[in-house]
């Protein structure tokens, strides 16, 4: 049986590939699935501890988490939608005010 | 055994393409690195005994989300020439390596030497209805509200999207 560490390390990865995608692309649509990639990390934690503590409870919330991805990514998409009919553009270092 | 060659070689999977969803040139081959990555890890939850979240995994990750954001490539239509052109190398691209690594290093830090073994789960655990019964009584305020989330989220894309209001 697979112990829980190795799903800790393998969450811990994957969360630290998704944060290093944020921190280093400028195409707003990859950023946004390093930001999927995170949420997944995380999932993978909670499935480990439901797994070891033998209660459902991370089920739930890995549901939870994966409805709000939904909804983020619907409205992240509408967003980058937006920003290339205003901008023309989808790099982020070319989207860096406030104001239009 | 057969429990952790199948985990690893899920995770090794689902870490390659986690690099080529960070590293990958074009939008299209990075969310095609995604799913692969949504697969694997669906895998992952399979051997954990979570059959309905590698279930909703696979249909509303790797599914709808995944659709959504090739529609998206697809409808910005982007040429060569809007494709991100930066250097190989940069001191942006080695700052968020070296970050990434030192925070992969410190969270893996800590969790090598959690070892506790892990409980014995009943047949059931993480079916349909050990998790419906918990989700209708328990947890049945936030998943009422989850659904104002969506309700909202739904709306607001639309909002935001629509060409003149």
């Amino acid at each position: 049986m697979v112990s829980t560490s190795h799903l800790l390390i393998l969450s811990a990865v994957l969360f630290a590939l998704g944060m290093a995608g944020v921190v280093i692309r400028r195409n707003v649509i990859i950023v946004m699935m390093c930001i999927e990639l995170m949420l997944n990390a995380v999932n993978v934690s909670f499935v480990a501890f439901a797994r070891q503590l033998g209660s459902i409870d991370g089920h739930i919330i890995v549901f939870f988490v994966m409805a709000v991805a939904a909804a983020e990514a619907g409205v992240g998409l509408a967003l980058v939608i937006a920003m290339f009919r205003h901008k023309s553009t989808v790099n982020l270092d070319h989207v860096n005010l406030m104001k239009g | 055994m057969f429990e952790q060659t199948m985990f690893y070689l899920f995770a090794i999977v689902s870490v390659i393409a986690a690099l080529f969803v960070v590293a990958g040139k074009n939008p299209i081959s990075c969310a095609i690195a995604l799913i692969v990555t949504l697969g694997a890890l669906a895998g992952v939850f399979v051997l954990q005994e979570a059959h309905f979240v590698a279930t909703i995994q696979v249909l509303v990750y790797a599914g709808a989300i995944m659709v959504l954001f090739v529609f998206v490539i697809m409808l910005l239509n982007l040429g060569p020439e809007d494709l991100e052109k930066t250097p190989r190398f940069s001191r942006l691209k080695g700052a968020g390596g070296i970050f990434a690594a030192a925070g992969a290093a410190l969270l893996a830090w800590n969790f090598v030497s959690y070892a506790a073994r892990a409980a014995r789960v009943g047949p059931g655990f993480g079916g349909l209805a050990q998790i419906s019964q918990k989700l209708f009584t328990e947890y049945i305020i936030p998943f009422e509200a989850i659904s104002a989330v969506l309700m909202a989220a739904v709306v607001g894309a639309v909002v935001i999207a629509k060409r003149e209001l």
